[in-house]
């Protein structure tokens, strides 16, 4: 079991005659991602890897059955691209694209709210339930079947953790990039929820980072409905006020959204907090002995 | 990106909102003429940098010259604002170096009855925009947030539909207005909320937003910050870009694809992702170190932004070793090293580098690196990278 996707998942790509589309459609391929149909507007007809590749994604899911899709589309069509998929019944949306307008997300997020699709991003490295499935930019390899639950905002702090836990021996079940942008599709909330539900799921991490108030939001969910050890870590704390550290997300503004806050936080709800990013995963069995 | 009050104030005058008439000046005289244009007595001289706290500012070489100050004729007109023009202003937000100020907006004064705060921002948590005011404008609204929330008052909207009128009304009634000005703030707040929407604005402020003694609302100040995802819809706007406002290097380095912010610490770092790049950062700080940046060189990492990188780092005088961590996932180790290598060569080093690589091929990268005869210091995990380059900082 896992959370999202599985082995069963029969993937689309959205942008997949692009370069970015193309490489990560045969990185996905090579680590036996069942991808099943490629969309770009006006190239039906076409195979890329040997997927063929439809001009909508309506027409994708009648012939081929996708249920779930990746979008590499540039920045200013990915509202449309993931409002094509919500529209066409996929279930799984993961939306790989930096730089969508906010504005754009706005819309987007306003549209998810009657639709029983699920958005995973923007900006974000992507979703893999290891040895089954992987939808994404993330190194397939450094992943290792296993326990423990993964979410996190960044992307390269993500496979840092991922390692980490690959090392100590410590697998994961899904690993879920939410993204860096002030608004996403799916929160911490959302996937503790699917965690604590997912039975191949022994314990949660989480990393976070500075701006907004989501560690702080899951962190009383935390407190109030999940029994699974958690453990996490917040990346930022030594970041200034007023500037983006990068990701749009990671900003903290009229003194909110600061790591120091959202480490209070979650050690109050019982999570243990990594001081170090050299240590995610020791936190972790930490959390794990102490709820043995 | 942000912008300049004038400069938002005109965007506002073509929305139809109401301003203090006022024109921008470079030169004390520019700032007389543009009094006399006036035509009235009191008027207000107010210099255009982007940081805030302006009012309770100083100009550094002049202590006794605020950033905004009431004048009363041409030739006091003048006088301030060659106080003010080609110095550097100190604000809260400046720092204490100051920025320097180009110039000056004249603006007429105006029958103040009332000072509200209006914002604009895109909240998180319900995913859209909201409107937010309080009955307590002129000052910092953070510290209104902090110390009495209950006098801020909010309304979400929706950016297609709009924000409505019985919204306004909502809004006016907690804010206790009167009479025809909640007719005014019917169109007031509604364009303000369609322009917000209109130019991707990522924040816009009016602080204070006037009620004058006829009943009427006035923008007495704009502050306007745009959302840079969405630049490419808005070529209108890429003319408002003041260079001058910013770091010079982050110019530089937005340039070669690079995400830089400088920092005031010794130790420059190279990383690449922004999650990772934060945490190198703090980990610098757990180890007793200070990170003179945050630089994300993203998922490419090729040589010439490798290269460029190096640059950047080491321009900054300040610097007095470099840390460079990457974890190698698609963009491999090896791929990686050889870019260290050849942009080493070709920056020329003065002070010690530590790179600690993780990732695919990393062992073939670390081989690299330890072959190729640079001066390298290797690092083996995130705890041995921060102590090695610490130390090695001094």
């Amino acid at each position: 079991m896992s959370i999202l996707i599985d082995k069963q998942t029969r993937v689309l790509c959205q942008g997949i005659t692009g370069k970015t589309g193309q490489f990560h459609t045969k990185n996905c391929l090579e680590y036996g991602t069942n991808v099943v149909a490629g969309v770009t507007p006006g190239k039906g007809g076409k195979t890329v890897e040997g997927v063929p590749v439809f001009d909508t994604v309506f027409e994708a899911v009648e012939k081929t059955g996708v249920d779930a899709t990746m979008i590499y589309v540039p920045p200013p069509f990915t509202a449309d691209a993931i409002l094509e998929a919500v529209d066409a019944g996929i279930r799984v949306v993961v939306a790989i694209t930096e730089g969508v307008p906010v504005m754009d997300m706005v819309r987007v997020h306003d549209a998810m709210r009657n639709s029983e699709s699920v958005l995973i991003g923007p900006n974000c490295p992507g979703v893999i339930t290891p040895d089954e499935c992987k939808m994404g930019i993330m190194p397939g390899y450094i992943h290792k079947k296993g326990p423990v639950g993964l979410m996190s905002r960044s992307g390269t702090l993500t496979y840092e953790a991922v390692w980490q836990l690959s090392e100590l021996g410590l697998g994961q079940s899904t690993c879920v990039g939410l993204g860096g942008d002030p608004i996403v599709g799916t929160s911490f909330i959302d996937l503790l929820k699917r965690f604590e539900a997912d039975p191949a799921t022994e314990s949660i991490l989480m990393i976070g980072e500075i701006g907004g108030t989501a560690e702080e939001e899951a962190a009383r969910y935390v407190r109030q409905h999940v029994t699974k050890p958690v453990a996490a870590f917040i990346a930022g704390r030594t970041a200034p006020p007023g500037k983006r550290m990068g990701h749009a997300g990671a900003i903290i503004s009229g003194g909110k959204g600061t790591a120091e806050e959202k480490i209070v936080a979650l050690e109050s709800a019982g999570i243990k907090v990594a001081e170090s990013p050299a240590d995610m995963a020791t936190a972790l069995v930490r959390a794990i002995k102490e709820k043995a | 990106m942000k912008i300049h009050e004038f400069q938002g104030k005109q965007l506002l005058r073509d929305a139809g909102i109401p301003t203090p008439r006022g024109s921008v000046a470079r030169s004390p005289e520019e700032a007389a003429a543009a009094y006399k244009d006036l035509g009235g007595e009191l008027a207000v001289v107010k210099a255009q940098i982007h940081a805030g706290g302006r009012g309770k500012g100083t100009i550094k070489t002049n202590p006794e010259q605020r950033g905004v100050q009431l004048v009363r004729s041409a030739e006091e007109t003048a006088h301030v604002a060659g106080n003010i023009l080609e110095n550097e202003l100190v604000t809260i937000q400046t720092g204490p170096e100051g920025r320097v100020v180009h110039q000056v907006l004249v603006e007429e004064g105006c029958d103040i009855a009332r000072e509200l705060y209006l914002g604009i921002v895109v909240d998180r948590g319900s995913g859209g925009p909201v409107l937010m005011v309080s009955s307590e404008g002129g000052v910092e609204i953070e510290k209104v947030a902090a110390e009495t929330p209950e006098l801020i008052f909010k309304e979400p909207f929706d950016p297609d539909r709009g924000l409505q009128s019985f919204q306004v009304r909502k809004l006016a009634a907690k804010l206790n207005l009167q009479g025809k000005t909640v007719r005014v703030a019917d169109t007031f707040m509604r364009t303000l909320c369609a322009l917000f929407v209109k130019l991707d604005c990522s924040l816009l402020e009016l602080n204070p937003l006037v009620v004058t003694g006829d009943g009427k609302l006035l923008a007495l100040d704009a502050k306007m910050t745009f959302d840079d995802n969405a630049s490419f819809r808005h070529p209108e706007l890429a003319e408002l870009r003041d260079l001058n406002e910013e770091e010079p290097m982050e110019i530089r380095a937005a340039e070669a694809g690079l995400s830089y912010v400088k920092l005031d610490g010794n130790i420059g770092c190279l990383v690449n992702g922004a999650g990772l790049a934060m945490s190198t950062m703090d980990l610098i700080k757990l180890h007793g170190g200070s990170p003179a940046n945050f630089l994300d060189v993203g998922g490419g990492a090729e040589k010439e932004q490798v290269t460029e990188a190096f640059r950047i780092l080491l321009s900054d005088a300040n610097v007095k070793g470099v840390l460079v961590n990457i974890f190698g996932g698609i963009m491999r180790c090896t791929t990686i090293a050889e870019a260290l290598v050849a942009a080493y060569r070709t920056v020329g080093f003065s002070v010690p580098l530590v790179v600690r690589l993780e990732g695919t091929e990393v062992e073939q990268g670390r081989k690299i690196l330890a072959d190729s005869g640079v001066d390298i210091i290797s690092a083996e995990g995130l705890t041995d990278a921060a102590k090695k380059i610490v130390a090695a900082a001094g």
